[in-house]
């Protein structure tokens, strides 16, 4: 069972950019693509703690700005190996709802 | 189906037992068996040798071989993470650790090696558990452990300076620590080198890296409170460290071996089918078996010793057999070129011996010839003869008269020679076990640019030392027909188009905005990689008419300050020429204690930089200094240094402060490929080091200035080139400005002025810019002025943010360990520091 969260307006994440937010004990990055849909990972680049929702995207991935590791949407894999949590996120009238268990998880 | 199987067990996920697998599908094995492996690591195949890079903290392209999916692809039932612990091989079953039980038809033992901790007092907390801060270097956990551990730490010992040895301190030491090598025996790397050799690359390490290094020094024990504090050797000296690295030796996996009755020796000992001697349906391959008396610990033989194993399992060619390996090294450590092969020093009387050393370069060849016949080779420093020995060594090639030949090219293209000549099976890349048949059947294949045939084969993917070669052979392999790899021109790898076609694409068709742009011109839409060199581009076609999208900005750009390593914000105040008042200093005083900053330092580029603050308080904190950016963020112009000049200096030729303030303040934060710094020095003195800058401006008396172009003292030191000596200070300014936007229009992508100015030629810079031959300077100088009107602070953005949430924390959010804060520095005693749970330190 997944919980939904609701991060507050969906403006608040403007178009190629990405924020983070708190979610229970997790932080997540949550992005909007130019093409106008969201998107979440884990906030923090597993290489070196870099702050994901600071990189740069584009409709498949998103570059940390320390060293440029990229982590794609689909999957959190970075092609050097390594990956972060991936988070189903929507937008219900105009809020960001977020589950807050990564994809391929279960509670326990 | 599966039933008419017959079942092959492997033991062993490593790059020899994944290897083999791969030889044994590639001659048609996955119809034949089901294969299942068994690795105690958890994860894919992956290459060791990388491993190193990884530690540097380099890119490491392509670490895994062979990744998870690889397996699922191609029917390989991997148990990653599960040890077997049992062979019952009259039952012809595995054991393993968590209870599965596998029968196999034919079994392949790959358990490689371990690290060898030699008897040290202090090593271990107990049975199993080494002394926290202690490290073997052989695994991605050793590796994942050792980054994790250093990150927080300064100093380190590493005990063996055999090539892993090395290739520790080297990684350690890009990240920061000070490092010592200690050495049991006299001589580096001596499984490689002799003892001239050695004794040149402790040179290198020791001078060019700063990598200390203890040679006839044997450790004897280890001191630790809690973790490690040092090292004590055998003369009772102690260096102090707090984390120690031990790369003295590695020992075969042969306890399974034992346990299972195989006959084991220094290793398993095997056949010239790669057999164990005991039992015809088990095979060995890589650092465990022992063929001939030999355990090799190079990836290359291991190569040779996957196919033949291949060749008899399968039947592909029964007759196959191993006969050893000739021991060949080529390989890079700590950035240092070695090859070597065969025997080091002559041997017999008759061995001829040729030498050549340069201790200075770091230079030092050798070759051992016997009976006109090439019996061993050293190569340190300079490696351009590698691929002509490597031939003559394995195939006994007549070797040329003058004997000086085999260690230089004197005349003509033997390199060339060397590619044409060389045999198709010659390894050339050995990290990844790449034969030049392999290039060239890759080429052949239509597979026409080097990146292409890189990518296909893996060839050049490790160390990267054998790329020249690699690129002769493709090149002779197309015979001339290589594609340049067009990529190369182009200004971003989305958009095929070199700057100047790009540039003028954007001109005719109006593209403001880097969206635009990658609707018209880039084939597969937008590129996050791309985005920060369009929207520079932009700026410096359009000026103010460039239209601003946010999320093509690197985030430096989008919040005006440089990003830390802990997500933390660097703030620099303009402060032009380096010159200051006690009102200016009296506020960002105030701005470090209001805002409790970390650090307060002043930079290289003689400014005040205000470190660790939160973005969040970035507008705050700008307000409240009101003063403009120094640009210390941008790929842009960041300073201009001077020196006191004729104000106060007894020594001074010229204004130097006014023209520096000058200079920074007409030019301030304009866009270029890469970031320029500028100095002014009022005489020949230099105190302001304009000769090593991008651009440097020099007071030679009666208001007369050098104008040095592409200097640096960075990663790179160049002493700059005089583009001209000119009268007066405008004149000065105006060429400035001529030469910046030349290069802001015609460099590459982070091309700094060093790079340019030599591609593009003084010669060619002094006719464009200086004598105006093809009449372009009224043009520059037209477009920079653009450039400079065209200007605004960003930190006016502070005061009315241009998106919503554009100064909101990224992280942390939640308390995660930062960067330590340094004693002393940190605010005045007696000021809380808030810390970011909100409580009071």
């Amino acid at each position: 069972m997944t919980l939904a969260h609701r991060l507050g307006p969906g403006r608040a994440v403007p178009p190629g950019e990405g924020r983070a937010y708190r979610v229970g004990d997790e932080q997540v990055a949550v992005f909007r693509l130019r093409d106008g849909t969201l998107r979440a990972l884990g906030a923090r680049c597993p290489h070196a703690g870099g702050p994901l929702a600071d990189g740069q995207l584009d409709l498949a991935k998103v570059v940390c700005p320390l060293h440029a590791r990229a982590y794609a949407f689909a999957d959190g894999r970075c092609p050097e190996g390594g990956g972060v949590a991936v988070y189903a996120v929507r937008e219900e009238a105009g809020e960001i709802v977020l589950d807050d268990l990564p994809v391929g998880s279960e509670r326990v | 189906m599966p039933d008419a199987q017959e079942s092959l067990v492997v033991i062993g996920n490593g790059m020899a037992g994944a290897r083999a697998v791969e030889e044994i599908l590639a001659r048609g094995g996955g119809e034949r068996f089901r294969i299942t492996v068994f690795g105690d690591e958890p994860y894919g195949n992956y290459n060791r040798i990388m491993l190193s890079h990884v530690l540097a903290g380099e890119a490491a392209e392509e670490i895994y071989l062979n990744p998870l999916d690889w397996y699922a692809d191609n029917a390989v039932t991997l148990h990653a993470g599960v040890r077997v612990v049992r062979i019952d091989r009259f039952a012809k079953k595995v054991f393993a650790d968590d209870g599965q039980v596998v029968p196999y038809d034919t079994l392949i033992v790959a358990t490689g090696s371990r690290t060898f901790f030699p008897p040290m007092d202090g090593m271990w907390l107990d049975d199993r558990t080494l002394t926290p801060g202690v490290f073997g270097f052989r695994t991605m956990d050793d590796t994942a452990a050792m980054l994790a551990y250093a990150r927080e730490r300064t100093s380190a010992v590493v005990i063996g300076g055999g090539l892993l040895g090395l290739e520790a301190a080297h990684g350690l030491q890009q990240h920061g620590l000070t490092v010592h090598v200690v050495q049991g025996g006299p001589v580096l790397m001596n499984q490689q080198l002799d003892e001239e050799a050695g004794a040149i690359l402790r040179r290198v390490l020791e001078q060019k890296h700063g990598i200390t290094v203890h040679t006839g020094q044997r450790p004897t024990a280890i001191r630790s409170v809690g973790a490690v504090t040092g090292v004590v050797l055998a003369d009772g000296s102690v260096i102090d460290a707090d984390m120690v690295v031990v790369t003295a030796g590695i020992r075969p996996n042969v306890g399974l071996a034992v346990v299972s009755g195989l006959t084991v020796e220094r290793a398993i000992v095997v056949d010239d089918q790669m057999r164990s001697v005991d039992d015809p349906d088990v095979y060995v391959v890589g650092e465990c078996a022992q063929h001939r008396g030999q355990v090799y610990g190079l990836v290359a033989p291991l190569w040779e010793q996957a196919g033949v194993l291949a060749d008899h399992v399968t039947g592909a060619d029964p007759e196959a057999a191993y006969h050893g390996s000739r021991n060949a090294t080529k390989l890079k450590v700590a950035g240092v070129a070695v090859a070597q092969m065969g025997i080091k020093r002559p041997e017999r009387d008759d061995d001829e011996f040729v030498r050549f050393s340069e201790p200075r370069k770091g230079v030092y060849k050798s070759v051992v010839v016997r009976d006109g016949k090439l019996v061993g080779a050293t190569l340190l420093g300079d490696t351009e003869k590698v691929a002509f020995l490597t031939q003559s060594f394995d195939r006994g090639l007549p070797l040329p008269a003058e004997r000086v030949e085999l260690l230089f090219s004197l005349a003509g293209p033997s390199e060339e020679q060397g590619a044409a000549e060389m045999d198709d099976s010659v390894q050339v890349c050995n990290c990844n076990g790449v034969s030049k048949g392999a290039l060239v059947a890759c080429v052949r294949d239509g597979v026409c640019s080097l990146s292409g045939v890189m990518a296909r084969t893996r060839a050049g993917k490790g160390c990267g030392s054998c790329k020249p070669l690699v690129a002769q052979i493709v090149e002779w392999a197309a015979d001339g027909a290589v594609e340049e790899d067009e990529k190369a021109g182009w200004y971003v790898p989305s958009i095929p188009l070199e700057k100047p076609a790009l540039i003028a694409a954007v001109r005719d068709r109006g593209l403001r905005s880097v969206s635009a742009v990658f609707a018209a011109l880039a084939p597969d839409g937008e590129d996050a990689g791309s985005k920060m060199a369009l929207a520079s581009l932009l700026k410096v076609v359009w000026a103010g008419g460039y239209v601003e999208e946010k999320d093509a900005r690197f985030i430096n750009d989008r919040v005006h300050a440089n990003i830390q390593r802990d997500g933390t914000f660097s703030v620099v105040p303009r402060m032009a020429g380096g010159v200051t008042t006690p009102d200016d200093l009296r506020r960002i005083a105030d701005v470090a204690d209001k805002y409790a900053i970390p650090m307060v330092k002043v930079t290289g580029g003689q400014r005040i930089d205000l470190l660790g603050v939160r973005k969040q308080d970035l507008p705050a904190v700008w307000a409240d200094l009101g003063m403009p950016s120094g640009y210390a963020y941008g790929k842009s112009m960041r300073t201009v240094k001077t020196c006191v000049g004729t104000d106060f200096c007894r020594y001074g030729l010229g204004d130097s402060t006014k023209l520096g303030i000058d200079i920074e303040t007409r030019f301030s934060g304009l866009e270029s490929p890469a970031k320029m710094k500028l100095a002014v020095a009022g005489c020949p003195r230099n105190c302001s080091e304009a000769m090593v800058k991008d651009i440097g401006l020099v007071a030679v008396g009666e208001d007369r200035w050098e104008v040095y172009v592409g200097g640096a003292a960075g990663a790179s030191v160049r002493k700059g080139d005089v583009l001209a000596t000119v009268q007066g200070r405008a004149e000065a300014i105006r060429l400035t400005g001529v030469f910046m936007q030349y290069y802001r229009e015609n460099a590459r992508w982070l091309e700094r002025t060093y790079d340019f100015v030599p591609r593009v030629g003084l010669a060619e810079l002094r006719a464009l810019l200086v004598d105006d031959r093809d009449g372009v300077v009224a043009g520059l100088e037209e477009r920079m002025q653009t450039a400079v009107d065209a200007y605004v602070d960003p930190w006016q953005e502070g005061a009315a943010p241009s998106t919503e949430g554009q100064f909101a924390d990224a992280l942390p959010l939640l308390p995660l360990p930062q960067v330590p804060v340094r004693d002393g520095s940190a605010s005045p005693a007696g000021v809380p520091v808030p810390r970011a749970d909100g409580a009071m330190a």
